[in-house]
């Protein structure tokens, strides 16, 4: 049985869970899926990708950030049968750049990242795979909010 | 002494009239005090006044000597001074001889700025031994050799040619190379670079060849760029390069080298292709995070942790608490040269002097950067108690203001080998220490006492009842709490540091660490001509992080408009990520305002987690909706549980939180799956309100909704009935 109490301004309400069953009747205002103000996803609201998403780590900003963009875009924008068969060439010279600095993308990972980088969700959440967050988060990770894993505008992934 | 004539001529009749009153005055106490025969006749010549011969000389004797006196010390002072100054300059011209006898690589630089707003003949010369095995960067014995100042526009004597021009534009070669500065081989097998002075007395040089085979990608360097060689050498772990060549010009320059600037830095680079940013900072390592400092690195098995700095985060991986290793960032010297850009960090360096009209800054060492958009992001220093402040160099050094690595190491080095600490200050830093700390006298029998001013742990930010709750949670860990403790003095006494508190109790500790908040770091607000927040502290800005047209600042030190929830300072890890973000989005052209609500955490102990967001103030009225708690509810269980992290990963990619997930049997059995009491704040949701509408709340050791927390205050709405708003939490439910 919920039981209130107020303690000088502050109230305090103890509930158990059968208080909490029945659905709130409290009201939230619907989002704007092209807000300009609230943070995107991986792909905005007119197709392009958001290089700045927390979810794609450091991928787009370090020292590969360039051949990745290229790798990617080509991929994002590919409407080959088989997508990005025509992005092998972006994606040897991402790997080759990814190569030379093993400490901020580890080796054995290579292959993940760039597949993981491709269909990755706007929000990586608890369940997603370790990997993921192994090579984003040690590749080059930094506590960035990402966007909240419930806005509408939230992910197509890539594929 | 001209203007002395006439200011003596002046005041003369009026130091007469006056020395007349003083005489009479005397002279009749004189008369007073002088025992008289009765009836003698009153008037006494002798201690009379005007007119006292004697009386007159003596006055005129002690005047005269005054004047004269005056006149000597005046004369001696001056002299005096150009000597000094003339010293000093041939001393600064020895020393490269000197220093050039003692080690092999030395080198320095320095130039004047061109710039006339200044003196113009500003001569200022620094050097940089460089230690051929040091591994540490050495800003410390270099950095401020100095500056001779001229104390007017007289040229410094002829043995000093003086030198000129930092050219901004690459294309121009300095005209005046008055030091012809030959490379010498380098000696260290890392390639620093090394230019030798010649013996000739000449000191200053503009510098612009970068010695030959010592760095190949400097090889692209175009020599003409008139760069500043400083030092270079071989990274230790985390430790930035040190400086070597200071780019005269960045296009995105971001002052402060914390976790402001990095995410700024992260957002540019993602944003604008090919973008070349350089972080200028005054500490020695490159950018980390600083959670970790007062939490999970204090609770890590691995004794080499002070030295690797290394953590597990709650999903039980390791990371480091930089950012990024050294191999992520561009050396100084390359950044206006390498192909796609990159992000540089000039380490131990300090903005003095910003001038905003010609959009550039001035480093201590008289290095100019010029820049197209800035960034400032200075945070803050950590506040200290006068009493501490004024109780002496003994005190002082026993005490802590904990902010950086460095604190940090310190503070676990005397944690090990003293046997009392205390912690003053009663919020999120104090606490967090004191639970680290309180741990660890578990097993060492270390004493940790923590006193405040409020009645309870979070007083400020916490409701009564569940700050009163937290610092029984807190007691546990093994603190001493002193609550409604004002500090009246401290002193130093048989080796032992003694707090004597305003209601008489006395504390006797070995160590002080000072938790009492942050001053925000406005130094260039001067030069720049930015205004400062008088309610908040720190830089004033608009919604967009903007104070003026090339210039933002985020993180501890923006006071910035929220559009919700008002102008506001936030001193939060994950605001100054966002913020950081905004900026470098807005620095790149995006013109948006800060709309992505911030949030925080804080974990107090094995039972106490919680994660909040808005603005959540104790004096604000509140509604906290608990469900009645079992065993399952605490945010170690929570993991145990699942196995994986669930602290809002969805909010940072690497978020940097957790107590132990393994808690050592210090700590008793977690919560029995009875209530102790009859009320137990196991988990809920509270929240704040200001004028009926939510904006603040907190998660109570309720993990993985902070979206929806955000959602409410975003909304701003008046909820007629929060038990309603609280079930969109499911707080039931793990």
């Amino acid at each position: 049985m919920s039981y209130c109490r107020q303690e000088g301004k502050d109230r305090i309400i103890f509930v158990t869970k059968e208080d909490h069953e029945t659905p709130s009747n409290a009201e939230l205002i619907a989002d704007d899926p092209n807000d300009p103000y609230e943070e995107q996803g991986l792909i905005l609201p007119n197709g392009e990708i958001n290089w700045n998403c927390p979810c794609l780590g450091g991928m787009a900003s370090g020292p590969c950030g360039t051949q990745f963009k290229e790798a990617f875009s080509c991929f994002h924008y590919s409407k080959e049968e088989v997508k990005g068969s025509e992005c092998i060439d972006n994606f040897r010279n991402m790997q080759e750049c990814m190569q030379r600095y093993p400490e901020l993308y580890p080796q054995e990972e290579d292959n993940e990242s760039s597949s993981q980088a491709e269909s990755n969700t706007g929000a990586p959440s608890a369940t997603s795979a370790p990997n993921s967050d192994s090579t984003l988060a040690d590749a080059a990770s930094e506590s960035a909010p990402s966007s909240a894993s419930t806005p509408p505008t939230d992910s197509q992934t890539a594929s | 002494m001209l203007t002395c004539k006439t200011v003596w001529r002046k005041l003369a009749p009026l130091a007469r009239a006056s020395s007349t009153v003083c005489r009479q005055n005397v002279g009749r106490a004189g008369l007073n005090n002088v025992r008289r025969p009765a009836g003698s006749p009153v008037a006494h010549m002798s201690t009379g006044p005007a007119g006292g011969g004697g009386d007159n000389r003596l006055y005129v004797l002690l005047v005269g000597a005054a004047c004269l006196g005056g006149g000597v010390y005046a004369y001696q002072t001056v002299k005096g001074d150009k000597q000094r100054y003339q010293e000093r300059l041939s001393e600064i011209a020895s020393r490269p001889n000197k220093a050039a006898a003692e080690q092999p690589d030395t080198f320095i630089q320095l130039e004047a700025p061109a710039v006339p707003s200044t003196e113009t003949q500003e001569a200022q010369i620094s050097e940089t031994p460089v230690s051929a095995s040091a591994k540490e960067s050495s800003p410390p014995a270099p950095a401020d050799e100095v500056s001779a100042p001229s104390e007017t526009t007289e040229p410094p004597p002829a043995a000093e040619p003086v030198v000129e021009a930092p050219t901004e534009e690459p294309a121009e070669q300095p005209a005046v190379p008055v030091v012809e500065d030959e490379p010498s081989p380098p000696s260290d097998p890392s390639p620093p670079e090394l230019t030798e002075p010649p013996p000739a007395p000449v000191v200053e040089s503009v510098e612009s060849e970068s010695t030959a085979a010592a760095e190949s990608p400097a090889a692209e360097t175009p020599a003409p760029q008139a760069e500043v060689v400083a030092e270079s050498e071989t990274p230790a772990a985390g430790t930035a390069p040190s400086p070597a060549k200071i780019p005269s010009h960045a296009p995105y320059l971001l002052i402060g080298g914390g976790t402001a600037s990095f995410a700024a830095a992260r957002s540019i680079r993602a944003r604008d292709p090919g973008a070349r940013v350089l972080i200028v900072t005054e500490e020695s390592d490159l950018p980390y995070m600083r959670p970790p400092l007062s939490k999970e690195l204090w609770f890590s098995d691995d004794p080499s942790v002070t030295d690797t700095l290394r953590f597990k985060q709650w999903n039980g991986k390791e990371r480091s608490i930089y950012f990024q290793p050294p191999s992520f960032y561009i050396s100084p010297e390359d950044l206006n040269s390498i192909e796609n850009g990159g992000v540089a960090v000039l380490t131990g360096k300090k903005v003095m002097h910003m001038d905003v009209r010609g959009n550039k800054v001035q480093l201590e060492d008289s290095t100019e950067i010029s820049y197209d958009k800035c960034l400032i992001a200075t945070g803050g220093v950590p506040r200290n108690l006068q009493v501490i402040e004024r109780a002496g160099e003994e005190v002082m050094k026993k005490t802590t203001l904990f902010r950086k690595i460095d604190d940090f190491k310190a503070l676990d080095k005397v944690s090990r080998n003293l046997k009392s600490i205390t912690i003053i200050g009663g919020g999120f830093l104090g606490s967090e220490l004191a639970c680290a700390l309180g741990r660890r006298s578990a097993d060492s029998g270390l004493e940790v006492i923590q006193m405040f001013p409020e009645k309870g742990n979070m007083g400020k930010v916490l409701p009564e009842y569940l700050s009163n709750w937290t610092t029984e949670k807190v007691k546990r860990e093994g603190v001493k709490i002193l609550s409604e403790a004002l500090v009246k003095n401290v002193t130093h006494k048989d080796d032992k540091v003694e707090i004597q508190l305003k209601d008489g109790r006395v504390v006797k500790t070995d160590h002080i660490v000072a938790a009492v908040g942050l001053e925000p770091n406005v130094d260039l607000a001067k030069s720049a001509g930015l205004e400062v927040d008088s309610d908040f502290g720190g830089y004033r800005v608009n919604a967009e992080l903007q104070a003026r047209s090339n210039i933002w600042v985020a993180g501890d030190a923006a006071c910035f408009y929220d559009i919700r929830l008002g102008r506001r300072r936030v001193e939060h890890h994950d605001h100054a990520v966002v913020s950081g973000r905004l900026a470098g989005e807005n620095m790149t052209g995006a013109s948006k305002p800060y709309w992505h609500q911030s949030m925080f955490w804080s974990d107090l102990g094995p039972d106490v987690g919680y994660e909040a967001i808005g603005i959540v103030d104790s004096s604000l009225p509140t509604v906290g909706v608990f469900a009645k708690a079992t065993a399952k509810d605490t945010p170690k269980a929570a993991t145990e549980k699942s196995g994986t992290g669930i602290r809002s990963e969805s909010e940072t990619e690497a978020v940097a939180t957790s107590p132990v997930a393994t808690s050592p049997a210090a700590s008793p059995t977690p919560a029995p799956p009875a209530q102790q009491q009859k009320e137990d704040y196991g988990k809920g949701v509270i929240f704040y309100l200001r004028d009926k509408v939510v904006v603040g709340i907190i998660l109570w050791n309720v993990f993985n909704r902070m979206p929806i927390a955000r959602k409410i205050i975003k909304d701003g709405e008046e909820h007629a009935d929060l038990n309603e708003v609280a079930k969109l939490f499911n707080i039931h439910d793990d």
